[in-house]
C-alpha cells in the first residue's frame, strides 16, 4: 500500500482567481478515490492540476512511490472531437500507448496486444474498425476509457465517466471501473453520483465552495456531518 | 490514343517537362499527407498565410540579390583586392534566393502558430494582417527593383507558378526538402495523430504537444516553399486542403485518409500537368481545377454511399 500521490495545501485557480484552496489528500496504490462537489467547485481543475495540465497556484502536488513519470491514464470530462474526424476505434485506443514509446516511431507487437486486450476488457473489440464519430455516447466513452487504460495500468483519472450514459450503461461502467480497481488499478474519479460513490469508493474527497469539506475513508464520510447532510438531500429517497 | 502517346513522349523528352513531373509528384505527396492534420487541426489558414509570406520573402530575396549584384559590380570596378569578395557576393545573389525565403517562411510559421495559440480571437486577424502585408510589400518591392524587364509576367509567375522556370537545382532542392518532410511525417505519424485527435489527452500522457505543433508548422513552411515555384503562392493551399477534404468524404480512419489523400494528390497533379501540356493552359491553375473536380467526385460518392446506408 505505497503512497502514490500527495496533495498538500494546494490552491487552484485561473489567472489569479482562486477556485479552490487548502486541498489536502493522499492517494495510495489500490485506492478508489471519489471527488465530489457541486458544479464549478473545481473538480476538473484539480484533475488537471494532478496531470500537470494546469499547474496549481500554490501548495504541492507530488507523485511518489512506484508511479514513475506519467504512468497515468486520463478520461477527460469532455472530448471535443470535431464532426467527421476520421479515426477508427483501434487507432484511438492504441494512441494511448504512445507514452510507452519514448522515441520509437512505431508500435510494437506488445503495444498492439495491449490495445487488443483493453478493447476486449471493455467489450469493444467488435467495433475496432468502426469510425469513432459513428458510435453512441456510451461506446465512445468506452473507447476513451480503453485508451486511458493503454496509457497506464497503475492509475486512472476519470472525470465524470458516466455523464450522458443511460442508467444501464452507467451501472455497467461503474462495475467495469470497480473491476479494474479490484485488479489493482488506482482510481481517482470525479462524480456527482453519491449513491455510486458510497457503494464503490474507498475514499472520498468533497470540495465545497472555495474550500475542502471532507477527505477520508468512505465509511467515515457516511457518518460525518457533511456526508450525512449530502446523503440526506441527494440520495434521501432510497432510505435503508 | 496513339497520337496522344507520341505527343506525350515527345514532350517527355524535354528536361523541363521531366522536372515538372518529378517536382509535382514530390510536392503532391508531401502536401497531401501534411494536409490531413492541418485540416483537422484547423491549421489550414496557416498554410494560406504562409504562402503569402513566402511570396513577400521571395521578392525581398530578389531585391536583395539585385542590390548585392550592384555592390559586387561597383566593387569590381574600383578595387581588384576585393575580387574574391565580389565573386562571393555574386554567388550568394545567384543562390536561388532560398537562403532568405526558407528561414523567413519558417519564422513566420512559428509566429503564426504562436499568435493563434495565445489569443483565440485575434489569431485569424493576425494571419490576415501578415499575409496581406507580405503580399503588398512583395509587390511593391518587385515594382521598385524589377529583376527583369517583364515585371507583370514575373509577378504572375510567382503568384500562379510556372513549370517552365524549373531548373535542375530546383529539382534537387525539392527532392531534399521532400525527403525531410516525409521522414518527419513518418517518424512522428503516431504522435501527429494523437495530438490532432485529442491534444489535452496527449499532453496529459506526457507528449510534448507544443513542440509537435511547432514541428508541423515548420514542415508546412517547407512544403509551401517547395510548392510555390510549381503552383504559385496563391494556389499553394489548394494542394494542402483539397486532397484531405476529398478523402475525408469517403474514408473513415486516419490512416486510410492519409493514404487516399496521397494517391489522389499524385494522380491529380500528374493529370493536371498532362492536361496543361495538351491544352497549353497554366499548370498551376489546371492542377487546382483537377483537384476541385476530384473533390466534387468524392462528394458525389459520399452522397451515394450515404443514400445506400439508409
Ligand atoms: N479555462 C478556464 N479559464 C478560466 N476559468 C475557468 C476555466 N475552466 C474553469 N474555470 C472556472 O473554474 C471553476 C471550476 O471549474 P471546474 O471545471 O473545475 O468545475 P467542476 O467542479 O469540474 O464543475 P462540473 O461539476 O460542472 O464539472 C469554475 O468557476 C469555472 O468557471
Ligand atoms: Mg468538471
Amino acid at each position: 500500500m505505497g503512497t502514490q500521490l500527495v496533495c498538500k495545501n494546494a490552491a487552484l485557480g485561473y489567472e489569479g482567481r482562486i477556485v479552490a484552496q487548502k486541498i489536502d489528500f493522499t492517494v495510495s496504490s489500490g485506492d478508489y478515490l471519489c471527488i465530489m462537489g457541486e458544479n464549478g467547485s473545481g473538480k476538473s481543475t484539480l484533475i488537471k492540476a494532478i496531470l500537470g495540465l494546469k499547474p496549481q497556484m500554490s501548495g504541492e502536488i507530488k507523485w511518489c512511490g512506484d508511479i514513475a513519470g506519467r504512468e497515468i491514464g486520463y478520461l477527460p470530462q469532455q472530448t471535443l472531437v470535431q464532426r467527421d474526424f476520421p479515426a477508427s476505434v483501434r487507432e484511438i485506443v492504441i494512441s494511448g500507448c504512445l507514452s510507452k514509446c519514448s522515441w520509437r516511431p512505431f508500435y510494437t507487437r506488445k503495444e498492439k496486444d495491449l490495445a487488443e486486450k483493453n478493447m476486449k476488457r471493455l467489450g469493444i473489440e467488435g467495433l475496432s474498425k468502426r469510425c469513432y464519430r459513428d458510435l453512441s455516447g456510451g461506446q465512445q466513452q468506452r473507447v476513451l476509457l480503453a485508451r486511458a487504460l493503454c496509457a497506464a495500468e497503475k492509475m486512472l483519472l476519470l472525470d465524470e465517466p458516466v455523464t450522458g450514459l443511460d442508467p444501464k450503461a452507467q451501472a455497467e461502467m461503474y462495475e467495469l471501473i470497480a473491476g479494474l480497481n479490484a485488479e489493482g488499478v488506482t482510481i481517482i474519479m470525479v462524480s456527482h453520483d453519491i449513491t455510486a460513490a458510497v457503494k464503490y469508493s474507498s475514499h472520498i474527497l468533497h470540495i465545497g465552495r472555495k474550500k475542502q469539506l471532507f477527505f477520508g475513508k468512505t465509511e467515515d464520510y457516511v457518518n460525518s456531518p457533511v456526508g450525512r447532510s449530502f446523503l440526506a438531500t441527494e440520495g434521501g429517497d432510497d432510505d435503508e | 490514343m496513339n497520337e496522344f502517346i507520341t505527343k506525350l513522349s515527345d514532350y517527355l523528352s524535354h528536361s523541363f517537362i521531366q522536372y515538372a513531373f518529378i517536382v509535382s509528384v514530390l510536392i503532391a505527396v508531401c502536401s497531401s499527407v501534411l494536409g490531413v492534420p492541418l485540416v483537422l487541426k484547423r491549421f489550414s489558414f496557416i498554410g494560406d498565410g504562409l504562402s503569402h509570406v513566402a511570396f513577400g520573402a521571395l521578392s525581398i530575396a530578389t531585391t536583395f540579390s539585385f542590390m548585392l549584384r550592384g555592390i559586387a559590380y561597383s566593387a569590381n570596378g574600383r578595387e581588384i583586392k576585393s575580387e574574391t569578395a565580389a565573386k562571393l557576393i555574386e554567388l550568394i545573389a545567384d543562390s536561388n534566393n532560398m537562403i532568405i525565403i526558407l528561414p523567413v517562411t519558417v519564422i513566420a510559421a512559428v509566429l503564426l502558430l504562436r499568435t493563434n495559440q495565445n489569443a483565440k480571437i485575434k489569431g485569424d486577424a493576425a494571419v490576415a494582417m501578415i499575409s496581406v502585408s507580405a503580399l503588398a510589400i512583395g509587390y511593391l518591392l518587385m515594382n521598385k527593383f524589377p529583376s527583369s524587364s517583364a515585371l507583370s509576367s514575373d509577378v504572375c509567375n510567382t503568384l500562379f507558378g510556372s513549370i517552365l522556370t524549373l531548373q535542375e537545382n530546383d529539382v534537387m532542392l525539392c527532392l531534399i526538402l521532400s525527403v525531410v518532410v516525409m521522414a518527419v511525417f513518418v517518424f512522428f505519424y503516431n504522435r501527429i495523430f494523437a495530438v490532432t485527435f485529442d491534444e489535452t489527452f496527449s499532453k496529459a500522457t506526457g507528449i510534448k504537444t507544443d513542440h509537435l505543433n511547432m514541428l508541423i508548422a515548420i514542415i508546412t513552411a517547407l512544403v509551401i516553399v517547395i510548392a510555390m515555384k510549381l503552383i504559385g503562392s496563391l494556389l499553394v493551399s489548394a494542394l494542402i486542403i483539397f486532397p484531405a477534404l476529398s478523402s475525408m468524404r469517403v474514408y473513415r480512419s486516419f490512416r486510410s485518409v492519409v493514404i487516399c489523400s496521397m494517391i489522389l494528390s499524385v494522380f491529380c497533379s500528374v493529370a493536371g500537368i498532362i492536361a496543361s501540356i495538351f491544352w497549353s493552359t497554366p499548370a498551376g491553375s489546371t492542377i487546382v481545377a483537377v483537384y476541385l473536380a476530384a473533390f466534387l467526385v468524392f462528394t458525389f460518392i459520399s452522397f451515394i454511399m450515404g443514400r445506400k446506408k439508409k
